[in-house]
Order: C-alpha cells, then sequence, then structure tokens
C-alpha cells in the first residue's frame, strides 16, 4: 500500500518510493538522509496540518505537513 | 596555517573549538546555535595557529544564510587549511555524506567521532581503524564534553606539522546518489549496530512529541519555567540584592550625599535626588545610587534566573520539540517551527535573538521575525523592570501588558504574512536526543551571558544617567516634550514628562522603564507607558544588530511598524480604559 507521511499511522514503517518536489526540497532532504529507498518510521504527527516526526537510522527529522504530503512510502504491513 | 572545525549542526563543533582554544562560545543541544563563525587560537607543539568554528551545515550546497557562511568560509579560507570534520558517532552514514564532499575537495581532513561515549549507550560498534582505512585520512574518536580524545587530536594535528604534510581527501567525485552508495559500503565494512532497551530519556521523547500529551507537557514545562524563574529571581532580590543595598551601600552613599552637601549639580549626578531627606533606590537617578541599583539589585536576578533555565532547557535538548508542537501557530504569521528559537532567545536579549534568525531561508521571514522581536517580545531586563513597577499596582495589570503583547504579536505576524508576498517554507528539522546537561558546561554558559550582560548594561546604564542629566540641564527634554506632547498627553493620555523614559529607552529598556517610577502615574498611565516603551522602538545595542540583518530599508520600514504601533495602542488603551 501507498501513502504519504501524512496519511501514514504513527508506528508505521515502509520505504520511501517517491518524493514530488522540486530539486531544492529533495537536496534538503537528501542532506538529511530522506531519501528514495530509504527504510523511514512514521513516529507522530501534530494535529490540525501540523508536521510529521519521521525516523530514518535511528535518528528523528520533523517535516512540516505540505512536504511531508509529497513525500510517498511503501507501507509494510 | 588555519583549522576549520566543519561539520553537521549539533554535533558538538563549538564544544570541540572551546577545548581546543579554550575561548568561550555558547553551545546547546540544537541545531543551528553557532549562526556565524567564532574564531580563536590555539597553541599546538607551542605554535599559535588560528581555528575556526564553522556553522554547521549537512552538505557543501548551502541551502540557508547560516549554511552559506560555512560554505564561503570554507572556500575563502585558502589552501592552507586543515579541515576537522566532526562527526556523530551516532549518526555516521548521514554524518558521511559531508565528509565525503569534503574529500572529494582533496583538502586535508582530520575525522573526528565525537559523542563516542553515546555509541555504547546505543549499542553502536564502530571500527576506527577500519574506517581510517577506507576514508584514507586519520580518524579520532573524542567525547567534547568531557575532553576524551582531544589530546589524541592535538598530537595529530602536531603530526601534520612536523611531516609538513597533510593526509588529503583523495575522492572521486561522485553524483548524489553514487555517494550515498559509497556511504553505505563505507558504513557497512566499519560499523556494527546490535540491539538495546529504550532508556528512560527516550520514553521522555516519546512523550514531548505526541500531539496531545505533548502540548500538556510543554504547557507543564513552560509554567514551571516561569515558576522558577520567578522563585530564583524575587528570592534573589529579597535575601540577597535589597538587604545587600539597603544595609550595607546606602549608608556609604548617604555619607558621600552629606560630603557633597547634600544637592548640586555633582551631588545629583552622583548621588541623585534625595527623597525626604533620603536616598531612594528607584527614584533617586543617580550614578551610584539608581545607576547601579536597576542593573544589579532588579535586573540581574531574573537575567540570572532566565539564563538558568534557558541553558538547562537549551542542553537537554526541548527547544525543538517546541518548535514542532509550535509549528502550525507559527505558519499562521508567515514562519515555521523553528522561529520559535530565535523567539525565546529575544526573550532574554533582543541581540542574541536577532542574530539567530539566521537559521530562517528567506528574506521575508526574517523580516516578520525581526519586526515581532522588537514589538512584541520583551527582554529579560525589561520585562524585570516592568514586573517590579507594574506588579506593585496588581498582578492583573501585568496580564493586561503581556496580554496586549501577545496580542500584538499574533495580530502583527497574521497582518504581515497577509501583506507580504511570498510563502512561508515548510519546517525540515533534526531533533537531537535529548541529553542530561552537565553541570560545569551550564555554569560556564551561564556565566559567558551574565558577564555579557554586565559588560553592556553597566556602561549603557551610565552612559544613560549621565545623559538624561545633561538633557535636563540643557533644556532638551523640554523641548522634546513640547514637540511629542500632543502625541504624548492628547492621544495616550501621558503626562509630558513621560518623554524622558522614552528618550533614556534608545539607550537602555530596563532603566526606561525604571524613569518612570518617579513620576506619580496612575496606574492606566503606567500600563500605558510600560506597553508603549516595550513597543515603540528598540534599544540601541538591539538596534545595532536589527539594522545589521535586516538592511536600512527593512529597518525603515520595521520601524515605522514600531512607532505607528507604538502610537495607536497607547491612544486604544487611554480611549478603551475607563477609571
Amino acid at each position: 500500500m501507498r501513502a504519504s507521511l501524512v496519511e501514514m499511522k504513527s508506528g508505521q514503517s515502509g520505504v520511501i518510493v517517491e518524493i514530488m518536489g522540486g530539486p531544492r526540497m529533495i537536496a534538503r532532504l537528501d542532506a538529511l538522509g530522506f531519501r528514495l529507498n530509504k527504510r523511514v518510521r512514521k513516529v507522530s504527527s501534530m494535529m490540525m496540518r501540523g508536521p510529521v516526526v519521521a525516523e530514518v537510522d535511528g535518528f528523528r527529522i520533523a517535516i512540516g505537513y505540505g512536504m511531508a504530503l509529497r513525500i510517498i512510502v511503501e507501507v509494510m504491513a | 596555517m588555519k583549522i576549520l572545525l566543519m561539520g553537521n549542526p549539533n554535533v558538538g563543533k563549538s564544544v570541540i573549538f572551546s577545548r581546543l582554544t579554550g575561548a568561550k562560545v555558547i553551545s546547546s543541544n540544537y541545531p543551528g546555535t553557532t549562526v556565524s563563525f567564532t574564531s580563536g587560537y590555539a597553541y599546538l607543539d607551542g605554535k599559535r595557529t588560528e581555528v575556526i568554528d564553522v556553522p554547521g551545515t549537512y552538505t557543501l550546497d548551502p541551502t540557508c544564510r547560516a549554511e552559506e557562511v560555512a560554505v564561503q568560509m570554507l572556500e575563502e579560507s585558502g589552501s592552507d587549511i586543515i579541515v576537522i570534520n566532526v562527526v556523530d558517532a551516532t549518526n555516521l552514514e548521514r554524518n558521511l555524506n559531508l565528509t565525503l564532499q569534503l574529500l572529494e575537495r582533496k583538502i586535508p581532513i582530520i575525522v573526528l567521532l565525537n559523542m563516542w561515549d553515546e555509541t555504547r549507550h546505543k549499542g553502536i560498534d564502530i571500527d576506527v581503524k577500519k574506517l581510517e582505512e577506507l576514508l584514507g585520512v586519520p580518524v579520532v574518536p573524542t567525547v567534547a564534553v568531557s575532553g576524551e580524545g582531544i589530546t589524541d587530536l592535538a598530537s595529530r594535528i602536531s603530526e601534520y606539522y612536523e611531516l609538513s604534510f597533510a593526509k588529503t581527501g583523495n575522492m572521486e567525485t561522485h553524483s548524489t546518489e553514487d555517494r550515498w552508495g559509497h556511504i553505505g559500503t563505507i558504513v557497512a565494512q566499519a560499523q556494527k549496530i546490535t540491539h538495546r532497551h529504550h532508556t528512560l530519556l527516550e520514553r521522555l521523547e516519546e512523550i514531548s512529541i505526541r500531539p496531545i500529551i505533548g502540548l500538556f507537557f510543554a504547557a507543564a514545562v513552560m509554567w514551571l519555567a516561569f515558576r522558577i524563574i520567578r522563585l530564583i529571581g524575587e528570592g534573589m532580590i529579597d535575601y540577597v540584592f535589597d538587604p545587600l543595598f539597603s544595609r550595607l551601600y546606602a549608608p556609604l552613599i548617604m555619607r558621600l550625599s552629606a560630603s557633597l552637601g547634600g544637592s548640586g549639580f555633582v551631588h545629583d549626578i552622583l548621588v541623585g535626588k534625595l527623597i525626604d531627606g533620603e536616598i531612594d533606590f528607584t527614584q533617586s537617578f543617580g550614578l551610584l545610587s539608581t545607576g547601579f541599583y536597576v542593573p544589579l539589585a532588579m535586573v540581574l536576578p531574573y537575567v540570572l534566573a532566565f539564563y538558568f533555565i534557558l541553558g538547562f532547557m537549551e542542553d537537554f535538548g526541548y527547544l525543538p520539540r517546541l518548535a514542532i508542537l509550535l509549528d502550525n501557530i507559527m505558519h499562521k504569521i508567515g514562519l515555521h517551527g523553528q522561529a520559535i528559537v530565535p523567539t525565546i532567545l529575544g526573550l532574554g536579549c533582543t541581540v542574541p535573538g536577532a542574530l539567530s534568525s539566521r537559521i530562517l531561508e528567506t528574506k521575508r521571514e526574517k523580516f516578520i521575525l525581526l519586526t515581532l522581536l522588537a514589538i512584541a517580545v520583551p527582554c529579560t531586563a525589561q520585562s524585570a523592570m516592568i514586573v517590579a513597577l507594574v506588579g506593585r499596582r496588581g498582578g492583573g495589570y501585568l496580564l493586561i501588558i503581556y496580554g496586549i503583547l501577545v496580542a500584538l504579536w499574533m495580530g502583527m505576524g497574521i497582518i504581515l504574512n497577509r501583506a507580504l508576498k511570498g510563502e512561508s517554507p515548510e519546517l525540515l528539522l533534526e531533533i537531537p536526543s535529548y541529553r542530561l546537561p552537565s553541570i560545569s558546561a551550564l555554569a560556564k554558559k551561564l556565566w559567558m551571558r551574565l558577564a555579557s550582560f554586565l559588560k553592556d548594561a553597566i556602561p549603557f546604564m551610565l552612559l544613560g544617567v549621565i545623559l538624561m542629566n545633561i538633557f535636563f540641564t540643557t533644556g532638551l527634554v523640554d523641548l522634546a516634550a513640547r514637540i511629542v506632547s500632543p502625541v504624548l498627553t492628547r492621544m495616550m493620555g501621558l503626562p509630558k514628562t513621560v518623554v524622558v523614559a522614552l528618550m533614556m529607552g534608545f539607550i537602555r529598556k530596563d532603566v526606561a522603564v525604571g524613569m518612570l517610577a518617579p513620576l506619580e502615574l496612575t496606574t492606566k498611565q503606567l500600563v500605558t507607558a510600560s506597553t508603549v516603551l516595550a513597543i515603540y522602538f528598540p534599544c540601541i545595542a538591539a538596534f545595532v544588530v536589527l539594522l545589521k540583518e535586516l538592511g536600512i530599508k527593512d529597518m525603515a520600514k520595521s520601524a515605522g511598524i514600531m512607532l505607528s504601533l507604538a502610537i495607536i495602542v497607547g491612544s486604544l488603551i487611554n480611549l478603551f480604559w475607563r477609571v
């Protein structure tokens, strides 16, 4: 099942399959270790379009709602 | 020959810098503490070597001002350099991205595996020899906060000197994808990860970023912080500074007053005016009376209390959690969550708050943040005086002042967000693990901040008191009073003597609020004047930094907003407050 980081439930894991953003957004995420084929776990998200907290390689990053919406993950059951 | 300390944000570069140079710099547990470079000197084998603490960057393709500074520093440093690449050992893979980019530039490099102690807790096992072999440059494990590994680092640097040869990076230039591939193979060969259990701190981490519990947690933290600041501040005033001044210092000043004849120009400058034949530290306004009493006995205790709490929260790593929780509120005013960090720093002093705005990406964000900082975020010195003066008339009046400031912050933010073209970028922030702060690091940081407060406060305070005395005797005050009296008296309902405080406010806000004390204002006037003093213009120290960060044009716009808001708010309070 494919879902954006926003749609994923807290605690779910998956693999990043698509980042729908410009080169700048991709570069910023890349520098933080967020890139295609990376295993990611959603930790939590804030209410009312707040940021999503996700974990890659054991460290955590807060991603704004708009950006999280454009990170697509193949969710593992 | 120069040494550049480079690495990802929040890996401990500034701590290493202090260890190498003995220089004092502020370090905390969140990305972006260092926003401009700091340089100092280290003595290695008796040779004086310049060391530069470069702001953290994830990559050599910069994404914000602080990162631009970092890349610029590297490019402008010439060829006679050694880069000490500080790496977070608990996060090898992501950190190696910058390391490889540095290696590709073929410059001499030493890699530091910092936070080495935490790898053990986290079940991470790095083979240092293997990593050295794979990277082709020296790799030194360190624990910067305790100093472990620093001697080893120093001897490695000396080796470079003695052999007058340094191992330069020797990597092929990669595309981004290939680079990550290469990093993957390096990490696979040099690092092993074993499973381990979650610690108590990690559980606390979970709680503080859950949506609802997190907000309650934040509210509790803020309430507690506020209570502790008041407890320490008031306690120190009541039990230490007030007794000290009234029992030990006052008799001395009275003797001086008597020997100067009890009045006259010199007497009034040094001792000030006697009130009922006695020294009144809040009303006399002499250099040696009010000039010392305000900064030392009224403001310093709160500054100390504020920075004690702030230092703890910074080093513990709580501030980035606030950034997450408040992100959507901050979006309404055109900023994102990370802007809460400069705002909280601004509650201490506008200067470091304004400097820290460099973590923001766009000019638009900086304009909004800095304008709001100047208008609606009073510094601790000013707050201490407002609490002392207005609090005496009733705690509810404090709520009015701070309520107005919070409403202005939010309201002006929303207006600026609508009025200015462009949109607010998204939050993208690494969240550091919680760490138990080291007592000595906290004490050192607190001392630095207090020293910088005293270094600024005392001279400006004395300058202010002298200037005011000169303004009074030359009639400049009367002139200014006549010019602004239509606005002051008719619109805001304030006596024109308040102009003295407004003039002083350009120099220091705390003394400016203090100058309201002898004016015998009604409560309504005191509240109006305190609020206007907070809004109308920054003090000179803050103004200089704002001007530098905004440029002349934006500063002029921002100042226009400040002045007109001050008049509008002052008039509205006057209009709607019926006694």
